[in-house]
């Protein structure tokens, strides 16, 4: 049987989520671009990207940056982790050869009214101490060890 | 629909448009590929004894929920590919807007997505701002939900994307 990792009890708000760094290659880049089904060509073609958008070299697409966020956020709180919701707010691109760094914290925790506990989270992900992308976002963590947020739907689920 | 000019915007408010089927069920292989892509261990994608307790069978990374649908490049008896978010593209042309850019994006999650839902999609215009001038230039902000549905009618997930369309700023335009 499978139990939580993370329990909402022992979160709050100032907590640090661990840091974490990867550094970005052009397979990153195309293979992010084709996992999410986006063929556009400055997120495969360097010529395209230099010459027609005017950026150093192919860039990370925005879906696949979402996925990155989610990896960060449920290597946090393990598979009983369910996001509610995610804000992204773009600023910059991550290129080839640049280390990207996530870092995270909880803003504030609660229970809403079904009894669903959450954590909601600033997250930044930068590139040489500069944010390339930042993200809100809320996720539900049980409450104690039979607790599940996966099994809640319809009114029991207010995200 | 095509341009959506200023007199159309307040008839057009909360309706639905262009809606659509996914040309693809949901299936695992993009899962995989997608958790590959940015090493994502968690075994609700990999253990499908994790995935059964947890959530009842296997089920989707929820941010892939527009993965589903992004057309094919290419496809046969099709001359163009499908534009996401058209409206942003029909308030562009018809308000004479040549630049746009995205300011942000949220998604709410609500049903799990599981492999062989085939999902429904909608375009719902939320707001239009009035003209306001920014440093990239002149235009207007707006609203356009995205709303996915699986085969059985529930809601699965309600994408917000913020939009600025706009006319760069003269001086811009000179240099």
């Amino acid at each position: 049987m499978t139990t939580p990792t993370l329990i909402h009890g022992t979160v709050e708000a100032g907590q640090e989520l661990p840091e974490l760094a990867y550094p970005v290659t052009a397979t990153t880049i195309v293979l992010g671009a084709l996992a999410a089904r986006d063929w556009r060509p400055m997120h495969h073609d360097k010529d395209f990207a230099v010459n027609r958008n005017g950026t150093r070299d192919i860039f990370l697409n925005t879906p696949n940056l979402a996925s990155w966020f989610e990896r960060y956020i449920t290597d946090w709180t393990g598979p009983f982790g369910r996001l509610q919701r995610v804000t992204f707010r773009m600023k910059g691109s991550i290129f080839p050869g640049d280390t990207m760094v996530f870092r995270g914290s909880v803003t504030e925790t609660g229970i809403d009214a079904t009894g669903c506990g959450w954590a909601a989270l600033e997250i930044t992900v930068s590139v040489d101490g500069d944010t390339k992308t930042s993200c809100t976002a809320r996720v539900a963590l049980p409450v104690s060890d039979d607790d599940n947020p996966w099994s809640r739907s319809g009114d029991r689920w207010t995200p | 629909m095509s341009a959506i000019g200023v007199d159309d915007i307040e008839g057009l408010l909360g309706v639905s448009l262009y809606e659509e089927e996914g040309e693809f069920p949901v299936e695992q292989g993009y899962i995989w590929t997608t958790c590959s892509s940015v090493e994502n261990g968690n075994p609700l994608f990999w253990d499908p004894a994790v995935a059964e307790e947890l959530t009842g069978g296997p089920i989707a990374p929820p941010t892939m929920v527009s993965v589903w649908f992004r057309p094919h490049h290419w496809a046969p008896n099709r001359s163009t590919p499908g534009l996401p978010l058209q409206i942003h593209f029909d308030l562009k042309e018809g308000l004479g807007l040549p630049e746009a850019v995205m300011s942000d994006n949220t998604i709410v999650f609500y049903e799990p997505v599981r492999p062989g839902d085939l999902l429904r999609t909608r375009q719902v215009l939320k707001s239009v701002s009035d003209e306001k001038t920014t440093k990239l230039g002149t235009g207007r902000f707006w609203v356009i939900d995205v709303e996915y549905h699986n085969q059985r009618g529930d809601l699965v997930a309600i994408e917000s994307y913020t939009g600025f369309g706009y006319r760069r700023a003269a001086a811009e335009e000179a240099s």
